[in-house]
């Protein structure tokens, strides 16, 4: 039975479905739905976790990994300023191989302060070692944060994972959502086993320092473990499938008319909606257009993208972030990946930054502009 | 109730051969508070000399579970593992223990050790008073006494060192409503029960013990517990504690020795004035006053 709710609530859900022991949680606009949600929850009793009301999302991130030290699984969520307070920690939990999943409002950065939707705030992230998986619907929110556990929690992977949906775009957006029973849930996401603890039976020193002969080998451990994580993602969405009737592409991209198409719009988020309704209409006027979701940011879906691009004469990729004195952030990894290989123009857009609308007439601007020199803004 | 010699844990939960320097007033600190801790723990640690000196990867002297994150987000870190330990049914079997020195407290950790107090988590947070970032070369805190020279706060021909008083720790704390404790490291035996203390005091506890540093208050390795015992007998820094906002002095010393004997004893004070020496006189008086109409007017913190 589907039911009508915010994406927000459809994450809290998720989370409930999920069963964390520990949610430590910092209020920021346009997350706070998710932690209010979840508080009801808990204050209802039908969640078993013990909520922490931190003082900062600092100490929120640095409550969760004490917690998933610990042994429990933890969830929290943030955004924009918020992520970035936690910036220096998401490295730690990350380089301490800690599952955690945190789902990501995305909101654009300050200065000038502003609370609505962009990239910037994870895309920033981009070098912590966390997942990233950029969602599209209040529906794919809440299998992914169910996904992100068990990606997460693999133990060839064992690093945290970031849920990210688009701050109000996506939400505060109310759409109808098909629930999971918790049993369903708990038949396809195992019950937290971490293999090392904080246990006085078994003693572990966490956190160690690393000195030059030994810290790159764990700087390359993650490393390993990211790009195993592509092959884990895909596997989760194919089993998701499997139990769910419901998957986003392989995984890690996902293609809309993109197998016979000649131009392609690229993004992340709720902008693919947008991009759809603009493929069809440009077959409509006879241009073979598609479109290439990116939903994993990190691992960086190099071996996918290749595939779907080929036969490709252009890609127009949306940016809703910049690297500063660069161009957007997507753009430079697909320009990256196709370096020394024959491949399409690649055109670059920053778009819909501080929640400018991206509008279909945007779209098909990207796809008619695509051969001209430099990066665009789409004002 | 002061503990026995005799009733010490023998174990050693802090083993030897770590790469604390000779005379490390932190690691006789952490000995003893491990002791009276005993091996149902967990600690946690900040950033600074303890965590660098005990955990050369792949060597450690930690023989309980250990866990180190960052510099300010201590007391964060051990509320999430309260926390778990909680929903996992096991907190009245294992303490929670945190180690931060003056510098991952007072200044960069105290934003998040305030959260978690306020919050009522259940943890005893030991800050080892160096009075300075040592970590880093001997820079100025806000525990670093007024006029001590540091690298950041150097004797130089205008400004003498410090200009600032130390952050009044343990009152800010006891405002919180934790369990507060001062300590030494000269006083073992009144330290260990202190940290017993805070461990089975359901909710934050606070103790600060002082922890003499020989590289940055240039003295000799061998006189690290002789001028922390200097400073108690000066009233630099009086031991007592703070329960439910009431202060107890836990003992007073028998003879009063001025402070410029303190003072003089130490390479980072050597620059002070007669004027200057008077003006820290003055405060520790002042300050004891302060700290013994606390005690008998039972006035709450």
């Amino acid at each position: 039975m589907k039911n009508i709710v915010q994406a927000s609530e459809a994450v809290a859900i998720a989370v409930k479905l999920c069963s964390p022991g520990v949610i430590p949680i910092y209020p920021i606009t346009p997350q706070t739905v998710i932690v209010e949600r979840i508080a009801d929850f808990v204050n209802d009793g039908e969640l078993n976790a013990e909520l922490i009301h931190t003082e900062s999302e600092h100490s929120s991130i640095s409550a969760a990994l004490g917690a998933q030290a610990a042994g429990v699984r933890t969830f929290t969520a943030t955004a924009s300023q918020g992520l970035a307070l936690m910036h220096e920690v998401l490295f730690i939990v990350s380089g301490m191989r800690m599952p955690v999943v945190m789902a990501v409002a995305n909101r654009a950065l300050s200065a000038p302060i502003n609370i609505w939707n962009d990239h910037q705030d994870s895309v920033s992230e981009r070098d912590s070692g966390w997942i990233q998986l950029y969602v599209e619907s209040a529906q794919e929110a809440l299998d992914t944060v169910i996904q992100g556990f068990r990606i997460g929690e693999n133990k060839d992977v064992l690093l945290p994972a970031m849920v990210c949906l688009d701050g109000f775009t996506l939400s505060h957006v109310y759409e109808p959502v098909e629930i999971p029973s918790k049993k369903e849930v708990e038949r396809f996401l195992p019950r937290f086993r971490p293999a090392y603890t904080l246990d006085p039976k078994k003693p572990v020193t966490m956190g160690a320092i690393g000195f030059p002969d030994t810290y790159m080998e764990f700087r390359s451990e993650v490393q390993k473990a990211m790009l195993r994580s592509s092959a884990i993602i895909k596997k989760t969405n194919s089993d998701f499938r499997k139990s769910f009737k419901r998957g986003y592409g392989n995984g890690l991209i996902e293609g809309y008319r993109i197998s016979d198409a000649d131009y392609a719009i690229m993004a992340m988020g709720t902008v693919c909606g947008t991009a759809r309704v603009v493929v069809d209409e440009l077959r409509k006027n006879g241009i073979k257009a598609g479109l290439i979701k990116v939903k994993a940011f990190r691992p960086f879906p190099s071996a996918e993208i290749l595939a779907a691009a080929k036969g490709l004469k252009g890609i127009a990729v949306i940016d809703r972030n910049i690297s500063l004195g660069y161009e957007g952030a997507l753009c430079s990894e697909l320009r990256s990946l196709f370096y020394s290989r024959k491949g399409p123009v690649i055109k670059g857009y920053i778009a819909g930054l501080g929640g400018r609308d991206i509008t279909p007439a945007h779209l098909k601007k990207a796809i008619k502009n695509i051969g001209k020199k430099g990066t665009e803004w789409l004002f | 109730m002061e503990e026995k010699i005799c009733e010490i844990d023998s174990e050693e939960y802090f083993a030897p051969g770590h790469r604390a320097c000779a005379g490390c007033g932190a690691a006789i600190a952490v000995r003893h508070a491990l002791k009276a801790a005993g091996k149902e723990v967990i600690v946690v640690n900040a950033t600074g000399c303890l965590e660098v000196f005990s955990t050369p990867y792949p060597e450690t002297a930690w023989r309980v579970p250990w866990i180190h994150g960052a510099f300010e987000n201590a007391a964060a870190i051990a509320s999430g593992i309260d926390r778990a330990l909680k929903h996992m049914g096991k907190r009245d079997k294992i303490n929670v223990l945190v180690f931060g020195g003056d510098g991952g407290t007072f200044d960069i950790g105290f934003q998040a050790l305030s959260g978690a107090t306020e919050r009522g988590d259940n943890f005893c947070y030991v800050c080892y008073d160096n009075n300075a970032y040592m970590n880093t070369g001997i820079q100025r805190s806000g525990a670093t006494p007024k006029f001590a020279a540091t690298t950041t706060s150097p004797a130089g021909k205008k400004v003498h060192g410090k200009t600032e008083y130390k952050k009044p720790m343990p009152l800010i704390m006891a405002a919180h409503g934790a369990y507060v404790a001062t300590a030494n490291i000269a006083f073992p035996m009144d330290f260990i029960s202190k940290v017993k203390k805070g461990l089975e005091f359901r909710g934050p506890a606070y103790i600060q013990v002082y922890a003499s540093c020989p590289r940055g208050w240039r003295i000799d390795s061998s006189m690290t517990v002789e001028i922390a015992k200097m400073a108690f007998e000066a009233r630099v820094t009086p031991l007592y504690e703070i329960e439910k906002g009431i202060v107890a002095i836990s003992r007073k010393p028998q003879k009063h020795v001025p402070v410029s004997e303190y003072l003089k004893a130490q390479g980072r004070f050597k620059h002070l004035n007669e004027a200057e020496i008077k003006e820290l006189q003055e405060n520790i008086d002042k300050e004891w006053d302060r700290l013994l109409k606390l005690e008998e007017t039972k006035i709450m913190i």
